[in-house]
């Protein structure tokens, strides 16, 4: 079973009864509450988030119903240096996104240099000829990052993904938390937790500080595709925390190169547009002509510098599976320095070296499409059936170019809620990464996905994963102790 | 040869439209084959009018309307002198290398008999330049010219099976084809002298060759471009580089009429 030998985060290597000595309080709380009473604040926090419509649609599925995400009462924490270290490398890997974003789009030294194949680039469709040329205010392209980690040790984490385009999950980030503050509120007197409700006020910072020219009171939106779309609730939430507008296309024109919403006052110029539709449905005179969610002629003043779209469009090159493995060579070139986070060990199935080994280790290996998302596709070694294997094989072996291959990693777990009391179940990590004009920021926390099945490593809310609160701790040492300083104040 | 072009394109619509947003490919750039000596894009009702130039290149125009609009008539006149060049593009700006145009798009989709086709008809040429030429030749002689109408969204494969082709389609059909032989490929719109008083804006195709460069070639004629064409805009496939990308807000249904001169002084 997988979860044998994997690092709980809470638990150690030991186990209920011997818990990593920080986390002994936790433990003990874990331990104290009754299961009946855990299941019961976990179901009023499923029950709430169904009636403020928090819900996914799982794609490829035929009764297309909308679900929640299921939520787990038992927090993951980070210490507070586990989480200044994490940061450090997410930052170093960002500004490295960003550099190679700008230099892609640009003068393309990165080639020049021989570090990527030019066909990686050139014949990826995420690289966007038609914004080639184009610098976006500022000179920032991914504002916001959700880079999906694992970890495997304390301090041992490693890069799954790098979110560039527009990241989703924030809003559960936020909504967790509200609900473990009204359902858990001994969690939070008893330990230091980082408050993570400034996130839409960073967002909006680094929204306005990206604004054209020198404008002090940039207009603001969030441009969603509508009520269909399955993170809708997270486009409103987001709006409506930021205290700004959300809009559809209909609402905003384009004329004379400036953007425009329409309001019952009139018209007002939009500086900045978080922009919560795919590129390729932007704006039909550039991208897919037949759409119907975008605005036309927003890639024209985008172009003209006068608006500044978030993310920028075209960013699907750095985050693009082909791409990845080049990344620690990126972030070498552009900081100067080793990666902070190291990627997974990563198969190049294009190279046919790396094919005859990931053909030769298929049941060890986790297969992956290179333009895939959300667990689709995919086909993890371990846990496959050989029917499955066989399947990989035969389209691995047809269009290898389309594959890469990791090995599966002992990820770590968080003692989560199962049917049969506390058990480990594995996690991954999204942390949320804003750059503005003044530079780069990490809120203190971020989305915690869990595989709720046992041994599974398929934390995707699409394939069975649920979601924790995130606790970054204020000051660290065993948290009795800082509890008790607490108590003496 | 000195080239004169006059150039309308009117929309009329069945209904006031509310508004009008366009992307225009209607403006050349000099290059050493070809010098701009006088041009003009005009619109009759109260637009604005904006200059940028693409990421392939190309000189665009963003038109912005606000209605009620019955009708718009987009005006593009000039004067264009060219040499010919035996088909080889010389000084062109080309802010993307060559390699971006082996990609495949859905318009430029080849399909196995289009594939068979044009590998018989390169069969017996030489060097990749003879293979080109070979099958250019092929595409005439197979595809007899059919006027362009307006773009029906036709594929690569599904202009072949039909058996005519209109200039953009044969473009599209030698692209498709050159790219699946690893030969970087592309769609030219642009204007040509073919005696016609009244014909529709043409287009044909360039591919990148080993020490030449860019190499034009018209699978309606069969020929490489003379100092007959003017080059205009270039993309990945019809529309990429096309002439007019538009939309509008308000009902109805719109007529396009274009006018077209091009002639030789």
């Amino acid at each position: 079973m997988a979860t044998r030998g994997a690092f709980d985060e809470i638990w150690g290597h030991g186990g209920p009864e011997d818990p990593r000595p920080e986390f002994a309080a936790l433990s003990q709380w874990v331990a104290d509450t009754p299961a009946t009473e855990l299941q019961r604040r976990q179901q009023s926090a499923e029950a709430a988030f169904r009636q403020l419509g928090i819900t996914f649609a799982v794609y490829g599925d035929s009764d297309a119903a909308e679900r929640i995400i299921p939520f787990d009462i038992v927090p993951r924490v980070f210490l507070q240096q586990e989480w200044t270290r994490l940061c450090e490398g997410l930052v170093q890997r960002v500004e490295a996104i960003n550099a190679f974003l700008e230099d892609i789009y640009g003068e393309r030294r990165i080639l020049k240099e021989g570090l990527i194949p030019p066909e990686l680039i050139y014949r990826n469709e995420q690289f966007r000829p038609e914004v080639a040329g184009i610098r976006p205010p500022h000179g920032v392209w991914a504002h916001i990052c959700g880079i999906d980690l694992v970890r495997v040790g304390p301090d041992e984490f490693y890069v799954l993904e790098d979110n560039a385009r527009t990241p989703s999950g924030v809003s559960y980030m936020l909504e967790n938390r509200e609900a473990m503050l009204r359902l858990c509120p001994e969690l939070f007197r008893d330990f230091r937790v980082a408050p993570v409700d400034s996130y839409p006020d960073m967002l909006l910072e680094t929204m306005r500080s990206v604004a054209p020219g020198n404008n002090r009171h940039p207009v603001c939106v969030v441009l969603t595709p509508g009520h269909f779309n399955s993170a809708y609730y997270e486009h409103s939430f987001l709006a409506d925390s930021m205290g700004i507008e959300l809009v559809e296309a209909a609402d905003l024109v384009v004329d004379d190169d400036f953007v425009w919403v329409q309001t019952i006052a009139g018209r007002v110029k939009v500086d900045v547009i978080y922009r919560r539709i795919d590129d390729d449905y932007l704006d039909p005179l550039t991208f897919r002509a037949d759409s119907l969610l975008g605005v036309p002629g927003l890639i024209g003043a985008y172009r003209a510098g006068n608006v500044a779209l978030i993310n920028a469009p075209g960013n699907g090159i750095a985050d693009d599976k082909a791409i990845y493995s080049y990344m620690p060579e990126i972030v070498k070139f552009y900081s100067g320095g080793e990666a902070k986070l190291p990627n997974v060990e990563t198969f190049r199935c294009r190279e046919p070296q790396a094919l005859s080994y990931v053909l030769d280790n298929l049941g060890e290996l986790v297969v992956k499409l290179v333009d895939g998302s959300g667990g689709y596709g995919m086909l993890v070694g371990p846990t496959a059936t050989k029917a499955q294997i066989a399947d990989f094989r035969a389209a691995l072996t047809a269009e290898p170019h389309r594959y890469i291959a990791q090995p599966t990693l002992a990820l770590s777990t968080v003692p989560t809620m199962s049917d049969s009391g506390l058990a480990p179940r594995h996690v991954d990590f999204r942390p949320f990464v804003l750059t503005g004009s003044d530079g780069v920021r990490v809120v203190p926390g971020g989305l915690t996905r869990v595989a709720l099945r046992e041994g599974s490593l398929v934390v995707n809310s699409s394939q069975g994963g649920g979601t924790k609160d995130s606790f970054v701790l204020l000051e660290d040492g065993p948290a009795g102790q800082s509890q008790s300083q607490r108590q003496s104040q | 040869m000195r080239i004169t072009i006059d150039h309308r394109t009117r929309y009329r619509f069945t209904k006031p439209q509310a508004r009008i947003v366009q992307m225009l490919r209607l403006t050349p750039c000099d290059t050493q084959d070809q010098t701009v000596v006088s041009w003009m894009v005009g619109v009759d009702c109260d637009a604005r009018l904006r200059d940028a130039t693409d990421g392939l290149g190309n000189a665009v125009t963003m038109l912005y309307a606000e209605g009620p609009i019955e009708e718009i008539d987009i005006a593009v006149t000039g004067e264009v002198l060219t040499v010919d060049s035996s088909g080889v593009v010389h000084g062109s700006i080309e802010p993307l290398p060559p390699m971006i145009y082996l990609r495949t798009t859905e318009r430029t989709t080849l399909g196995d008999d289009l594939r068979a086709f044009a590998a018989d008809s390169m069969a017996l040429a030489g060097d990749p330049l003879d293979r080109l030429h070979a099958f250019n030749a092929a595409l005439h002689i197979r595809f007899p010219h059919v006027p362009d109408a307006a773009d029906t969204g036709l594929t690569a494969a599904e202009a072949f099976a039909r058996g005519r082709a209109t200039s953009r389609d044969a473009a599209q059909m030698f692209i498709a084809a050159a790219r699946s032989f690893e030969v970087p490929a592309r769609y030219v719109s642009g204007y040509r002298i073919d005696g016609n008083a009244q014909s529709a804006p043409h287009a044909w195709a360039e591919a990148h060759v080993e020490r030449l460069g860019w190499v034009g070639f018209d699978p309606a004629t069969g020929l490489s471009p003379d100092d007959g064409y003017v080059r205009v805009a270039v993309g990945l496939d019809a529309l990429g580089a096309a002439s007019i990308a538009g939309t509008r807000i308000g009902a109805g249904d719109e007529e396009l009429d274009v006018a077209l001169r091009v002639s030789q002084e």
